[in-house]
């Protein structure tokens, strides 16, 4: 589809159409008031060229990769992305189309989402995956008030190693629909102390992310067995979904839901978004899950088809009853994740697994071996919290200015840890990089 | 679909405007969907019910079911306490189709008031109110 501007004399005539004088004329039914007169506050129109500078200098005045070495992840990993990916997520026919409200006509769209959920179930080791949600921290709200639903109560209890940012966006929504959120503290090894909840009545979900905020490994397994003890549902969240091709993913240690972000999975960084929602359950769950589902049938001619299914929970069919006001998917970030997944295969997705464990596990040895503080103990996968001296921070900006991103100072969330840093190794930082930054913080 | 002549509508159950059907045993009335309603519906895959001990005025949704097709909410065809549901409709909802007035049974009502039943249509005026175009 080509999108064109229109000419004036198309102005004119579209006009004469309707019968009206000027575009003042199809307006005339917004009050005088309410409409801007003078000019927009813009700058002159810049040429193309003189555009692309702009741009340019505006990037350039950002600390990014590749220009910067990163050692952030904190829920956005940069990963290197297979051309086999770029190349095929770029081709129109993926770009240009929307998820598809006349789905039969749109089977290629519809076999696309199929494969990706079902790439996704097997990475989370559940048994049915949603088309995607906008991101990871919406997913984990959808993924709470559903678990409300399913088991009808009214309070949910969260870990405090769950992403800063996904605790904000559960309160959003949780809060004003009356639903109570309980904190769980941490422990001295970078897991949650769950010794709150054996006090805690009437809980309709747990959720605890892993690898958590801190980079540590959750035991899930022995988690999942208290709270079902408790008759709840747990929610297993995620901002690192590689992590599952070294660690066991969450369906196979018991999570009802499992939720998260999918960024890692083959979608670049850009600032943020757009990312991915990847949303997972268990079967008998399936009809209190948010968002839409494609399912594989066969016609009258016993032909192969794909299909939206449970489409009846959505709020375009049935507003009032829908299971989430979230009534579309990120369908071209899911694409990028299910090539991603694809081009790696279970082999692939184990092997970069295991290169982001070792080059993450050798950066900590060697901050170790140079004297510094790696509190929490539990195993991590490609991120780990340490402790530098007090006055780090100007170490902090001189290294930043070297072109040298040295983690997330956590002391914005978490207060009591004012000279910790969550750092990150994966597959793009060289031995060469993470050598330079242990030199420069020791000097 | 079938023919309004074709419907199997027994006598001894009343029937509500939205399709279900009440029967009297003993002290509890017993209600479900009648043959026109699971017609409509084609292939129902999904039954939603209450649990033992709520309790819902006369033309209260009760729960819904799901066909193939389109979901549809239940309605009270009397209110009441509910005494019993048909768990076997969690597992086997086909029975809707299958045989919608004996296997088929969604609950058991205590009702809370008589009135309701005599607002419900005998066999011969759903029949009519069905040939109205309902």
């Amino acid at each position: 589809m080509r999108y064109l501007p229109h000419t004036s004399e198309d102005i004119t005539s579209m006009l004469e159409e309707v019968g009206v004088d000027g575009l003042d004329g199809l307006f005339s039914t917004i009050p005088e008031d309410c409409r801007h007169r003078d000019d927009l506050n813009l700058p002159e129109p810049l040429t193309e060229w003189e555009l692309n500078d702009r741009m340019g200098a505006l990037s350039d005045s950002m600390a990014v990769s590749p220009e910067y070495k990163m050692f952030i992840g904190a829920g956005s990993y940069q990963h290197y992305i297979p051309a086999s990916v770029s190349s095929l997520l770029g081709r129109s026919e993926f770009v240009t189309s929307y998820t598809p409200y006349q789905p039969e006509i749109s089977q290629g769209t519809l076999q696309a989402i199929y494969e990706y959920q079902t790439l996704t179930t097997r990475l989370l080791g559940m048994e049915v995956a949603n088309a995607s949600i906008y991101d990871g921290a919406s997913a984990l709200a959808e993924a709470l008030l559903m678990a409300l639903r399913i088991t009808k109560k009214r309070k949910v209890a969260i870990s405090s190693l769950i992403h800063p940012l996904y605790r904000r966006v559960v309160q959003t929504y949780c809060e004003p629909s009356g639903y109570e959120i309980a904190e769980l503290p941490y422990l001295d090894d970078g897991r949650t102390d769950l010794s709150k909840l054996a006090g805690m009545n009437d809980l309709g979900a747990v959720a605890v992310q892993s690898p958590n905020f801190f980079g540590c490994i959750e035991n899930l397994k022995e988690i999942s067995e208290m709270v079902h003890e408790k008759s709840a549902l747990l929610v297993a969240s995620f901002t690192e979904p590689l992590a599952y091709g070294l660690f066991k993913n969450p369906g196979s240690q018991g999570a009802d839901i499992a939720c998260g972000e999918g960024q890692s999975l083959g979608i670049p960084q850009s600032f943020g978004g757009p990312v991915l929602g990847m949303f997972a359950s268990k079967m008998k769950y399936v009809r209190s899950m948010p968002g839409r589902l494609v399912g594989k049938t066969t016609d009258m001619d016993g032909k192969r088809g794909f299909v939206l299914t449970l489409s009846t929970r959505e709020q375009h069919i049935r507003r009032e009853k829908a299971t989430s006001n979230i009534c579309t998917n990120n369908s071209l970030c899911a694409l990028a994740a299910a090539m991603y997944m694809a081009s790696m295969g279970g082999t692939g997705m184990r092997e970069l697994a295991m290169l982001n464990y070792d080059k993450s596990e050798y950066l900590k040895s060697e901050l170790k071996k140079a004297g510094f503080k790696i509190n929490f103990e539990s195993p991590t996968f490609n991120e780990f919290v340490v402790e530098f001296p007090a006055g780090f921070k100007n170490t902090y900006e001189r290294l930043l200015e070297k072109k040298i991103v040295a983690g997330l100072p956590l002391a914005p969330y978490y207060p009591e840890l004012s000279s910790h840093y969550l750092l990150c190794v994966t597959e793009t930082r060289t031995r060469q990089d993470i050598d330079a930054l242990v030199r420069e913080v020791k000097s | 679909m079938k023919e309004i002549s074709q419907l199997n509508l027994p006598d001894d159950v009343r029937y509500a405007e939205e399709h279900e059907w009440a029967r009297p045993e003993g002290e509890k009335v017993r209600v479900g969907i009648d043959d026109y309603a699971q017609d409509q519906l084609g292939d129902i895959v999904f039954v939603e019910l209450p649990q033992v001990g709520d309790t819902f005025e006369k033309d209260e949704e009760f729960g819904t079911v799901e066909s193939v097709k389109a979901v549809s909410e239940l309605y009270m065809p009397i209110g009441g306490e509910i005494l019993a549901v048909n768990t076997a409709l969690e597992e086997f909802p086909e029975l809707l189709n299958s045989d919608p007035y004996d296997d088929g049974w969604m609950i058991d009502v205590i009702p809370n008031n008589p009135d309701d039943w005599d607002a419900l249509m005998t066999k011969d005026a759903y029949i009519e109110a069905l040939k109205g175009g309902k």
